[in-house]
Order: structure tokens, then C-alpha cells, then sequence
């Protein structure tokens, strides 16, 4: 798994440059608790960036924030330039997609309904369009089919398609949340803990998914606590400690700075120091 | 019944060989089962009964009347079902489910169905010496087949234990509860196979010959003529229907019919047609389309509650909206407005008087979810009432002429054919309302089209997705407000085309059509009941719910003042047995049965807190 991640690292593949997100001093204010406080972060096109931080740290907040379920208080998020909308069906039709880390499928549509609503941004067709099921309408539903379709072949659930996804065993409905996200043809994707919950191998499995994912072209941010996961993946990590981003850095300084063992472990007893 | 199950309790749980209820041989069950169907058939044909009192007639000899061709029937499937269970060939093939459990259903039927009748007889006649031989005879047919059915052996289910330390009344419940799963164990039957494809040509004919069936049992069921054989009749119909279902017909059956689904559909309206041709006047067809009416209305709330999930309580307003819409342009005397439009327009105009209210009603409302929403719909309901209640002149504008209501709307007249006279075709002399049966059922077509069009489609889709999880549904790009609206205002549109006929069918639209709750269908409480009861995101469901919530209270007048009170109580049986509805949507039924465990098993009796205590 290593091996692949320095590989990527020296191939040209790697950052291309080009900023897809740049969140700028975004605050997060609920009355008095401030969870968020003033966090920069960029994400540029080829890359897959993490976002660490102990419990509580403000992590998922912040990823809220950046889909537009959240308004910050403070600051802004710029999408390849652009100010984000405030809701966040709009910030899914401008190229920003997510996953959820408690799983949220809708359980009770089929596998491949479920990536069909995923499409939702990117088709059309309205209620009229519906009722008279005029030519123009079966070519969309084909394509949307058929682009859903690969996706679920994509994340290896193609055989799985007429399941109710409330059936698929855990592993698989991360997967599918995935391929529901990706069918909105994003130009950024969030994946809030994708491996938790998962065993070593699925880690594994999720580990490749996100690299073939960041080779479509797609930028991904992702929050995760399993370490190996996040240094294996990640072309950068940022660090979240109670809402405030602490080092942000390749997988091997973060992983060495003091800052960081500290929140985590907490601080060395002060004899031990001196 | 359950005492050799309760004497078995202390030892551990064994694989005991498959036994019957009542311990007798299986072979003697088996012909007793059969043999008492045959019986009931031939009893069927004798004198139940000395005096034509009784209403029905159940005094000729040879020739059954009334109750008896229920008997007769419930009779012949037991036969039918009892032979099929001694795998003859040819006969199996009729029940590709369980066979046993599937008599023992219909056994229940003839049994209930004749029995009700003895005991209808004796009390409305005085006593038990009213009966001839032949009520005797029926008797025991049907006991002695119900016994046979019993008898017959079924895997038993697992049963736990009674924990010896308990307290009597904790093992007592224990008891109880094993004896039910073991009760219960005998009506189940293991979900029939996948029926293989047949010709399509057989496909279509066993489709058409189960519409016709449903046809005549509805026919018969409208036109029951006493209370005593529309009991009869539901005796019948709810365990012969049973027997059916566990027999794996039903489920064939939907298989075809999922199958060719255009044809079904076709063929559904054609049956539907049929109906005012099977009868001699005008009395029944009054009843169907006041079904229709009720039914329509009530798969356009499906669109609202079952697909999109908003819990709309005020739904009738809508229908009201239509109604005086249509009313207010028909050239009523008693309308403000001195015109006269063409039925295409007032249709027209009925629809989207109903959208615009619809949109202004939900356009502030549809930010609200859940419960209050519920809450919000049900004001807004009985606003729409009051105002209409209002208008009056007196204490508001002068438009909707106050509780009079608008009175004395003309007949519709359509390219010439007038709705309020009778007709002749072929024949067939067509009334008034079997006229505007016709015309309502077009309109039941169009929003069973609507339904199924716009539930199977990007819109469909993100209206379940809302429903699911509005947050996922938001995250993945649904305009949620947008697109719960569009359904809100959908729905309101489609009662409004049902509000138009509906104006002209009762010449007269007043405010206290249009209530939340009412011993009259339709009313908001009874349209989300059809919805409930049917079955939530079907098309058949609110129809089938709709037709029984009419029929019902129709026909059992004498329920009187306990009418709701019986409804309510059939609501919480149903909800408590049943909550995915009578024809439940594939995905409900997952999800409303997903925690029950294999069928008939008992939990296993949680041990842990006893102890504790």
C-alpha cells in the first residue's frame, strides 16, 4: 500500500495545481461554543487531502460547512473560485459531494435508484416531461441508467442493483454511498470516515477506491481515525485540535510533530522532559 | 388446544415429528378435510330452515339462496383445496404454495360463513328449533372439515422453555405466548417459488379471468341486499381470500400481472366498465361512483403521503377547492358568477383552482416537516371550511353563498350526451349516475396514469428520496422545497378533477362536505385511512382501501352510532397486525417486517433481567 502511495507521489499525476476548494478563516459559531475556529484549508485538483483531529475536534463541523448544510459565521468557501450557496442542494449541483459518516442511504430504494438520485443535478427531466413520456425521456432515463450503472461497476455492486440497499452488509453500503455521491459528477468529493466500522481488508479495498476515484480526476477530502489509512492515502494532512487547525503537512510531518502526538496522547509528564 | 404443547414445556426443545392441532391420524384428517368440503356442497342444496323469515329464502330444496351460495362456494374450495392436497396432478398445480395451510384457511371460511348463519338463524327466528336437517347437516360438514384441516401435521416452531423459577404468572404468559406462536405456526406457509413463465397468451387469460372474479365478487358484494349476507359475504371473501394468498395463488397472480402491466391496467378499466352493465337500475351505480370519487381522490393523497411522505390532514379542501370551482362556473342560479362554461373548461378551471390553492397552501407550510406539518394541513382543512362556510354575504364576500352551499347545478352535457338522463346502449339502459360513473372512472384513469408516470421517473424518485432522508436527499442535490411542492400541488390538482364531477354528481356543494372527520366518506381522516388501510406508494391500495371504507359503513347501517367507533377499532387492529396495509408496497413490507423474526418463532425469553429482579 506504501509503495503505491510514493508511486503516485512522483508521477505527474500529482498536483496539478489548480485550486478546487479554498476555505478561508471559516468559523463556526453555535451560541457561545465556537467548534470552529478561523480554518484554512485548500484542496487542489489531483490530490487527496486529510483531515485528522481527536474526537470532538470540530471535523465534521467543518465538513458541514463546506457542503452547505452549515452557513459559517465567519469567513468563506470558494469552489474553483467561485463563493459557494448557502444550501446545500446547490453546492451539489456546483461540483461538491458527500459522504456521511453515520451511513445515510436511503434504505428503502433499490441500489440502483439510489445512485439514480445521485443523477439528480445533472438530468433534467421535470414532472411534465414524466407525464408525457415523450422520446426525449426514455433517452435520459437510459443514460442516467446506464451511467449509474457503471458506477455501481465501478465500486463492484453492478450484480447487487435491484437489492434494497438496507440489505447490502455495511461494508457495501459505504461503497454505494460512494458511487451515489460520484453520480453527481463532482469535481470534489467529501468522504466523512469512510472506513469506519470496516475490517482491515475492506480498509484496504476502500484505500484502492479512493485512489482510482482521485485518477477520474476527482479532488477528495477525507476525515478519518484510521492513521495507517489516512498517511497511506493522503498527498496532505491537516490536523484538527478543538477547532482549530493545528500542522498541516505530508503524512511524515504530521506524523512526527510534537503538537500532534500531544492531542492525541496528551502532553509528556513534566519531569520525563527536563 | 395448546395442552400437549404446554406439558412439553419444561424439556428441552427437540425436533418433534410434524403433528397436527387436534392428534388424528393425517390420513383420516386429510379425508375428513375433503370429505366435509364435499358435504358442505351437497348440504348447501337442502332446506336450512322452515320459513321464509329469514331473508335469502333457505327453505328450497336444490335450489341455494342467498348465505347458501356462500357456503356453497367456501364449500367447493375446501374440496378443490383438499383434493389439490393430496397431490393429484393437474389439481396441485392450482396451489404452487402450501396446500395445507391454504385449507385450513379455507375450511375456516365455510366453517365461519355456515355456523353465522346457523347462529343468525336461531336468534332472528328464536332458538335452535328453527333449523330443518339441512341447516343441521351444514353443521357438521363444516365443523367436520374444519377439524380434518386442523389435524393436519405443519412443522412445529421453536418454543422456548418456561423457566421453572419464575413467577406463576410470568410462566403463565410464557405459556400463552408458546401456545400462539404454535397456533400461529399452523396457519403459516413458507413464500410460494417464483412461478416459472408461461405463455404469454395463458399469462394474460389467468389475469383476465382474476379481474373478472374480482369483478363479480364486487358486484355481489355492492349488491348484497341484507346485513346478514353482507357479513356472510366478508366471512367469505376476507378467509377465502386468505386460503388463496397462502395457497400462492395471489402471489402468482401479481407475478403475471407485474408482468403485463399495460394489460392489467386495460383490463382493470374494462371490468371497472363492466360494472353498470351488471345492473338492472340505477341504485348500485350510485354507490360505485361515489367509490370512485372517494378512491380517486384518495390515490391523489397518495401521492402526497405515500411517495413524498408529507402527511397532509387538510387534504380535502382540495377536493372542496374543485367543487366550487367547478360549481361557481356550471350557471347554478345560486352561483355569483353568471357563466356557463363547456365541461373541458371547468374541468380545467377546477384543476387549477385547486393547484394555485394548493401551491399558496404549501408554499409557507412545506417548510415544516414531519408532525407539524400534519398539524399545519389539518388547520389550513378546516380554514378552507370555514371560509367557504363565511362567504356568506353576511359575514365575509358574497361568493360562496355560506352553508346553503351552491345548490341546483345543471347536468353536465358533453358533445351532446346529456348526464342526466337514461340512456339504452345495446340494450343496457345507463342511468344518471352509471353516466357519471363512466366519466369518473376517465378521470380515476388519468391519475392512476399520473401515479404510476410520475412515480417511476427522476421526480418519483427524488419524492421517496425526501421521504427517506431529507438531509441525504438535500446532500445529493434535490431542491427538497421544489420538489415537495411540486408533489403538493400535484396531488391538489388531481383531487381538484375529482371535486369537478363531483359538483355536478350531488347537484349541491356545501362547506360540510368538506370536514376532517365525518361519518360520510370522503373526509380528510377516512382519505388517509383508505390510504393507510390499502397500502401506502400503491396504485391498487387506496382503491381497494377506498372501496371498503365506503362499502362498509354503507352496508352494516346497522353499526348506527357506533359506525366510527368500529372503524376506529378495525384501524388499530390493522395497524397493530398489519401496518404495511392490505396490499402492501414490496418496500414497506420489508421495512415494517424487517425486525420480526423468522415467521413463527417465539423471542427468546430475555433471562438476564429477570434474574435481576
Amino acid at each position: 500500500m506504501t509503495t503505491n502511495t510514493t508511486e503516485q507521489g512522483q508521477t505527474p499525476a500529482a498536483p496539478a495545481g489548480q485550486t478546487v476548494l479554498d476555505a478561508r478563516g471559516v468559523t463556526m459559531r453555535f451560541g457561545g461554543l465556537t467548534a470552529v475556529r478561523s480554518v484554512d484549508l485548500t484542496v487542489n485538483s489531483g490530490e487527496i487531502v486529510g483531515l485528522i483531529g481527536p474526537n470532538g475536534a470540530g471535523k465534521t463541523t467543518f465538513f458541514n460547512c463546506l457542503t452547505g448544510l452549515y452557513i459559517p459565521t465567519e469567513g468563506e468557501v470558494r469552489y474553483k473560485g467561485d463563493i459557494l450557496p448557502a444550501k446545500s442542494f446547490k453546492v451539489t449541483a456546483a461540483g461538491i459531494a458527500r459522504t456521511f459518516q453515520n451511513i445515510r442511504l436511503f434504505a428503502n430504494m433499490t441500489v440502483l435508484e439510489n445512485v439514480l438520485v445521485g443523477r439528480h443535478t445533472r438530468t433534467k427531466e421535470g414532472l411534465w416531461s414524466a407525464l408525457l413520456r415523450g422520446p426525449g425521456f426514455h433517452k435520459a432515463e437510459a443514460a442516467s441508467k446506464a451511467r449509474a450503472m457503471e458506477l455501481l461497476e465501478f465500486v463492484g455492486l453492478a450484480d447487487k442493483a435491484e437489492h434494497l440497499s438496507r440489505n447490502l452488509p455495511y461494508g457495501e453500503q459505504r461503497k454505494l454511498e460512494i458511487a451515489r455521491a460520484l453520480a453527481s459528477e463532482p469535481g470534489l468529493l467529501l468522504l466523512d470516515e469512510p472506513t469506519a466500522g470496516m475490517n482491515p481488508q475492506e480498509t484496504r479495498a476502500t484505500e484502492e477506491l479512493v485512489f482510482a476515484i482521485r485518477d477520474m480526476g476527482i479532488a477528495v477530502l477525507v476525515i478519518e481515525h484510521d492513521m495507517r489509512f489516512i498517511f497511506n492515502l493522503c498527498d496532505r494532512v491537516a490536523v484538527l485540535v478543538q477547532g482549530e487547525k493545528l500542522v498541516e503537512g505530508s503524512s511524515e510531518t504530521v506524523q512526527q510533530d510534537d503538537r500532534v502526538i500531544a492531542a492525541y496522547l496528551g502532553e509528556p509528564f513534566e519531569e520525563n522532559k527536563s | 388446544m395448546n395442552t400437549h404443547t404446554t406439558t412439553n414445556d419444561n424439556a428441552p426443545h427437540k425436533e418433534k415429528p410434524p403433528t397436527g392441532l387436534i392428534p388424528i391420524p393425517t390420513t383420516t384428517a386429510r379425508a375428513l378435510a375433503t370429505g366435509g368440503g364435499a358435504l358442505t356442497i351437497i348440504s348447501a342444496f337442502l332446506a336450512w330452515t322452515w320459513t321464509a323469515a329469514f331473508p335469502g329464502d333457505l327453505t328450497v330444496y336444490g335450489y341455494p339462496g342467498g348465505l347458501q351460495w356462500l357456503v356453497l362456494i367456501t364449500g367447493a374450495l375446501t374440496t378443490l383445496l383438499g383434493l389439490a392436497s393430496y397431490d393429484i396432478k393437474g389439481i396441485r398445480a392450482i396451489t404452487p404454495g402450501n396446500a395445507d395451510a391454504a385449507l385450513k384457511y379455507a375450511a375456516l371460511a365455510a366453517f365461519g360463513t355456515a355456523w353465522y348463519t346457523i347462529l343468525a338463524i336461531s336468534t332472528h327466528l328464536g332458538g335452535l328449533a328453527n333449523l330443518e336437517p339441512g341447516g343441521w347437516i351444514t353443521a357438521i360438514a363444516t365443523l367436520t372439515a374444519l377439524t380434518g384441516a386442523l389435524a393436519l401435521p405443519y412443522p412445529r416452531p421453536r418454543t422456548y422453555p418456561v423457566d421453572p423459577e419464575d413467577t406463576s404468572w410470568e410462566q403463565f404468559k410464557h405459556r400463552t405466548r408458546n401456545g400462539m406462536t404454535v397456533l400461529k405456526g399452523a396457519f403459516a406457509a413458507e413464500t410460494p417459488p417464483t412461478p416459472r413463465k408461461l405463455n404469454s397468451y395463458l399469462e394474460i387469460l389467468i389475469i383476465i379471468t382474476a379481474l373478472a372474479t374480482g369483478l363479480l365478487v364486487f358486484t355481489y358484494g355492492i349488491g348484497t341486499e341484507y346485513d346478514e349476507l353482507f357479513i356472510g359475504f366478508l366471512i367469505s371473501v376476507g378467509l377465502g381470500f386468505a386460503a388463496l394468498a397462502k395457497a400462492g395463488i395471489v402471489a402468482q397472480i401479481s407475478v403475471y400481472t407485474a408482468r403485463h402491466r399495460n394489460i392489467t391496467l386495460i383490463g382493470a378499466f374494462l371490468a371497472a366498465a363492466a360494472f353498470p352493465f351488471t345492473q338492472s337500475d340505477d341504485q348500485y351505480a350510485t354507490i360505485g361512483v361515489y367509490i370512485l370519487i372517494f378512491a380517486t381522490v384518495a390515490l391523489g393523497l397518495n401521492i402526497v403521503v405515500g411517495l413524498a411522505g408529507l402527511l397532509d390532514l387538510g387534504y380535502v379542501a382540495f377536493l372542496g377547492v374543485g367543487a366550487y370551482a367547478a360549481s361557481m362556473v356550471s350557471g347554478s342560479p345560486s352561483s355569483p358568477f353568471d357563466i356557463h362554461l363547456p365541461f373541458w373548461a371547468a374541468i380545467l378551471v377546477g384543476a387549477a383552482a385547486s393547484l394555485i390553492f394548493g401551491v399558496l397552501i404549501g408554499a409557507p407550510t412545506l417548510r415544516l416537516r414531519g408532525d407539524y406539518l400534519a398539524i399545519v394541513t389539518l388547520g389550513f382543512g378546516e380554514i378552507f371550511r370555514l371560509v367557504a362556510m363565511n362567504s356568506d354575504g353576511a359575514s365575509g364576500p358574497d361568493i360562496t353563498n355560506g352553508s346553503n352551499g351552491i345548490s341546483s347545478i345543471p347536468n353536465l352535457k358533453i358533445l351532446g350526451f346529456d348526464f342526466g338522463i337514461e340512456h339504452s346502449i345495446a340494450g343496457f339502459t345507463i342511468g344518471r349516475f352509471a353516466n357519471y360513473f363512466f366519466l369518473m372512472l376517465l378521470i380515476t384513469l388519468v391519475v392512476v396514469l399520473v401515479f404510476r408516470r410520475s412515480g417511476d421517473s427522476r421526480i418519483g424518485r427524488a419524492w421517496v428520496a425526501i421521504r427517506e432522508d431529507e438531509t441525504a436527499a438535500l446532500a445529493m442535490g434535490i431542491n427538497g422545497f421544489r420538489v415537495k411542492l411540486i408533489a403538493f400541488a400535484l396531488g391538489a390538482a388531481l383531487a381538484g378533477l375529482a371535486g369537478t364531477v363531483q359538483a355536478h354528481v350531488t347537484y349541491t356543494v356545501t362547506p360540510e362536505q368538506y370536514q376532517f372527520a365525518n361519518t360520510v366518506p370522503p373526509n380528510s381522516a377516512f382519505l388517509l385511512a383508505a390510504v393507510v388501510l390499502g397500502g401506502m406508494g400503491t396504485i391498487s391500495g387506496p382503491l381497494v382501501g377506498a372501496a371498503l371504507l365506503y362499502l362498509i359503513p354503507n352496508k352494516l347501517a346497522f353499526l348506527g352510532d357506533y359506525q366510527l367507533f368500529a372503524f376506529g377499532l378495525a384501524l388499530a387492529l390493522l395497524m397493530r397486525f398489519r401496518p404495511e396495509g392490505l396490499i402492501p408496497n414490496r418496500r414497506r413490507q420489508l421495512e415494517f417486517h424487517e425486525a420480526e423474526l423468522a415467521p413463527g418463532e417465539t423471542p427468546p425469553p430475555a433471562v438476564l433481567s429477570k434474574t435481576g429482579a
